[in-house]
This record gives structure tokens, C-alpha cells and sequence, in this order.
């Protein structure tokens, strides 16, 4: 029952990839990207009960968390330049 | 009862992974960068609902292990609120950065007082 589900979270990460490669601009990149996570996080659940180990969850919660670190924090990157600074310099908005 | 509850949670994750998958065409073919932030983040948040509930019946009735419901439930509920979080960050940094979202007709949709580009980046 849950070899369907891996397969069809295999073939959208599949499409995820395809549209990083392809996406012109890098916010389709950050997209793909973030969609990956997201489906990475459900995969490792359903493999978990796939295999009988309910111990995956907290790996699929962890990834949870990074994923969501990780974009907001590239998303900061790509609109300020910087990640040290704050959020607003002297001669912004 | 058990049969119900595998019946149950089969369909809840066969939707699930439908909504998934089409999230994952609708990011694939959308020509434009919002509207594969919509088709992607939608879906995802609401696949990833319907999958932790088909695993959530499971972990509850045919695994009877209550910790592992526990995770199910914190899992769901944090990337319910992540999800869209993300997105919307993905789609104002796409904005500030002066992609312009365009209708159909190809002109922008949104009116020009907005001008977004002088309020993007200084170098952008």
C-alpha cells in the first residue's frame, strides 16, 4: 500500500528536478528546491512505515524544520545580499 | 474495523500523492514563476495533509504505536503553517527583485504606481 505512494513522491521529486534544471529564474530554482524538501520530508514518513520503522519520523521532522531554515534563508540571501546584515540598511525603503 | 481503517487511509494517501503529483505537472508547465509558486505550494500543503492523515489512521489502529502519532501530528502541523509560509516569502522576494506578474494578455497586472523595480534591490 505505501510502495504507491513512495513511487508517486519519486516521480514528483523527479518533476521537482526537472524543473530546477529548466527554471530560468533562480526563484524557480528556490521553488523546485523547496518542493524537494517538502516531498523528502514525506517520503522518509512513508518509508518509515514502509519498512516498519516508526523512528523515521523524527528524521522526517528534523528535514522538516531544515527545509524551511534553509529556503528562508537563501530567500534572505538573494534580496539583501548578505546574510549578516539587518534587515533594513540605512538607505532602504 | 481493521479493514475499514486500511480502506480508510489507502484512499487518504492515494489522494494525497494525486494532489502531489498534480502539483508536481502544474510546476512543470506553468509559464510563469507565481503561478508555479501557486500550483507547487497549494498542492504541497494539501497533499502533505491528506498523507499524514492516511499515515496517522495507521500509526493510531494497525500500528498502535501512539508515539509515532504524536510525530505524525507535530510533522503536519508544523508544515501546515511552513508551507505557505515559504511560498509567500519565495513569491514577495520574487516581487521585490522586479519580476513583474503578468495576466493574460501579457501587460502586467499589477497597475504601474506600484514601480516596483526602483523599490527592488539597489543593483538589481
Amino acid at each position: 500500500m505505501f510502495i504507491i505512494v513512495v513511487i508517486a513522491l519519486l516521480v514528483v521529486m523527479i518533476l521537482a528536478l526537472v524543473r530546477s534544471l529548466l527554471g530560468p529564474t533562480i526563484y524557480d530554482r528556490v521553488l523546485a528546491v523547496n518542493a524537494f524538501g517538502t516531498k523528502t520530508v514525506l517520503f522518509i514518513a512513508v518509508y518509515g512505515f514502509l519498512t516498519g520503522r516508526p523512528d523515521f519520523l523524527d528524521i522526517a521532522l528534523v528535514y522538516a524544520l531544515i527545509n524551511f531554515v534553509g529556503t528562508v534563508a537563501v530567500l534572505k540571501f538573494f534580496e539583501y545580499d548578505d546574510l549578516g546584515s539587518g534587515a533594513y540598511q540605512e538607505d532602504d525603503i | 474495523m481493521a479493514t475499514f481503517i486500511d480502506l480508510l487511509s489507502w484512499a487518504l494517501l492515494i489522494a494525497g500523492s494525486f494532489f502531489l503529483c498534480v502539483g508536481g505537472v502544474g510546476m512543470v508547465r506553468f509559464p510563469d514563476v507565481y503561478t508555479r509558486i501557486h500550483a507547487a505550494s497549494v498542492t504541497d500543503t494539501g497533499g502533505a495533509a491528506f498523507i499524514f492523515m492516511g499515515l496517522l489512521l495507521q500509526a493510531i489502529f494497525t500500528f498502535e504505536n501512539p508515539m509515532a502519532a504524536i510525530k505524525i501530528v507535530l510533522i503536519a502541523f508544523f508544515m501546515f503553517f511552513t508551507g505557505p509560509t515559504a511560498s509567500h516569502a519565495l513569491a514577495k522576494a520574487a516581487l521585490m527583485a522586479g519580476i513583474v506578474p503578468k495576466g493574460q494578455d501579457g501587460q502586467s497586472v499589477i497597475d504601474k504606481s506600484l514601480k516596483l523595480a526602483k523599490r527592488g534591490r539597489k543593483k538589481a
